[in-house]
């Protein structure tokens, strides 16, 4: 099967954007994937693209132009854009064709997600105030403390960089650093973590150009290839997001899952990966998804933090444009946001935010309801 | 006042006291809350009702500290007026866990293996002012 290379990308900055629609965030991001790869958009021969809460995607064609081209709307929660960008892969792959895109865009109402249920009867789980994806975290990151030994400052310690990372990306959301002391003085939202902890739903859009790889130098100098696109859904015994109940049974989440197969695809380890996007809905799923993803033992995050191991200058830098916490959670965006990022990275154009020593290897990983992981790997 | 269950085919308010409604997979023996057709586990289709035990452990919790949107959110959302709740599984023995809003709200008295027992949260009035509640879990020598 062909190699498949991201040849173009294009981002509308995150954040609030009064007066402009997701849709219109969505087309900005394709028209500057487009731009990126000196292609026009009736070059583009196929699409992917989804939104939550911002409208079926494949009415874009309206405002970038009805060229007739294959467009498929994906949604598929907080793995909309990796779902998105796993299909783009694989249609390139199997040959159907030569160059698409991969496009998620969103725009959400202030403050928490609101989750209402959509069957039969009065909204029980809801109603009774547990419908908010914030309990869950808290609830994770609260025992995984307690198991692991990992402390409120840490969580403190992976806000502070996010927010200094997002002062160095000129499309980040949060671009204004705080201190530690700040971060744990915040409101507190979901014990053990506070207001600062977490990111918000937001607004943005993003665009990637994919095309064989045997072609990426008709459109790029320096094509990025992806070397695996993995989506995977929960198994039995798994501690999920909005679960009435879990088993009495233990198993991983699909986190692990996922980063063991795009390992395994990829053919590379862990060790191996010199930039990494981890999801960080808050500080916590950050810490945790170190170890779910294979880059630590459990427990390790705690000096690895202390030491700066995951600084821009580290060892294993994560979330280098701020991540969720800096850039907010446009749900169909976020995902290729963080694909967006590692690009950047691995192109060596991400300026005062570049990696240094060249990085060859970049990880992305996303995490969202109802227990859903999406990983890729990609090098140059 | 009266009390009326916030949904009966998941709390059903008995004269022994409030207890919850699941279901159990005849072949495997999972449990699941609250009930379905299907089981996670064994894919089996062979379910039965089953009401859960009322006493277990508190297996994950967190406390929640900003008042949810209303709708879907039955209580108190007005954040001049919202006092904060516990939400956490409670592990019923040989069962299943069970996510509930917790009647204790200061982290200092809440952790991990922490006795637990089912009692009942007001939410609100219904037209005709009885209160509906949903279901909570109390440490144990703190219930209702």
């Amino acid at each position: 099967m062909t190699d498949v290379a991201i040849v173009g990308i294009g981002i509308h900055p995150f954040g609030r954007h009064e007066g402009v629609s997701g849709m219109e965030q969505g087309a900005h991001a394709v028209r500057t994937a487009c731009k990126d790869a000196s292609i026009e958009w009736k070059d583009v021969q196929f699409a992917f693209g989804g939104s939550a809460a911002a409208g079926a995607a494949d009415t874009m064609v309206s405002q970038l132009g009805l060229t007739g081209l294959q467009f498929i709307n994906v949604a598929n929660g907080c793995a909309t854009g990796g779902s998105a960008l796993f299909s783009a892969y694989n249609t390139i792959r199997s040959g159907a064709f030569d160059l698409g895109i991969a496009i998620g865009f969103d725009k959400h109402e202030r403050g928490a997600f609101r989750i209402e249920s959509g069957g039969k009867g009065v909204d029980w789980y809801g109603g009774s105030g547990m419908a908010l994806t914030t309990q869950f975290f808290g609830m994770k990151i609260n025992r995984y403390m307690e198991q692991h030994g990992i402390s409120q400052r840490s969580l403190a310690r992976v806000a502070a960089k996010a927010f200094r990372n997002g002062e160095l990306n000129p499309n980040a959301w949060r671009r204004k650093a705080l201190t530690e002391d700040e971060i744990l003085a915040s409101p507190m939202l979901s014990y053990p973590l506070t207001q600062f902890m977490f990111c918000n739903p937001g607004e943005g859009g993003v665009a990637l150009l994919l095309a064989r790889g045997d072609q990426a130098h008709k459109y790029t100098q320096k094509p990025v290839f992806l070397k695996a696109a993995v989506v995977r859904s929960r198994r039995f015994g798994s501690f999920e997001v909005l679960a009435p109940s879990l088993a009495l049974d233990w198993s991983a989440g699909p986190t692990v899952d996922a980063s063991k197969m795009a390992f395994e695809i990829a053919g590379i380890g862990p060790k191996d990966v010199q930039v990494a996007q981890l999801q960080d809905t808050e500080t916590g799923a950050e810490v945790m998804h170190m170890a779910e993803n294979g880059f630590c033992e459990h427990g390790e995050q705690e000096h690895m933090l202390a030491k700066g191991e995951t600084e821009i200058g580290g060892r294993l830098p994560v979330n280098t444009d701020g991540g969720c916490l800096a850039n907010g959670e446009p749900i169909g965006a976020s995902g290729l946001r963080q694909v967006y990022d590692i690009v950047v990275q691995l192109r060596g154009d991400a300026g005062k935010r570049q990696v240094p020593n060249n990085p060859r290897v970049g990880y992305t990983h996303v995490y969202g309801a109802p227990g859903i992981s999406g990983v890729n790997i990609l090098s140059r | 006042m009266a009390q009326v269950s916030i949904r009966n085919d998941i709390l059903e308010l008995t004269p022994e006291g409030p207890r919850l409604i699941g279901s159990r997979c005849k072949k495997c023996d999972n449990h699941v809350f609250p009930s379905t057709k299907g089981c996670a586990r064994c894919a089996g289709t062979d379910m039965e009702r089953v009401t859960l035990g009322t006493r277990g452990k508190l297996w994950a919790w967190t406390i929640q500290g900003f008042p949810p949107k209303s709708p879907p959110y039955l209580g108190e959302d007005d954040p001049t007026k919202f006092r904060p709740y516990g939400v956490g599984y409670v592990e019923l023995p040989g069962q299943v866990k069970v996510e509930g809003r917790l009647t204790e709200a200061d982290p200092r008295k809440l952790q991990t293996g922490l006795p637990m027992e089912l009692t009942t949260v007001a939410l609100r009035k219904d037209a005709d002012g009885n209160d509906i509640v949903t279901y909570a879990f109390a440490p144990i020598g703190q219930g209702a």
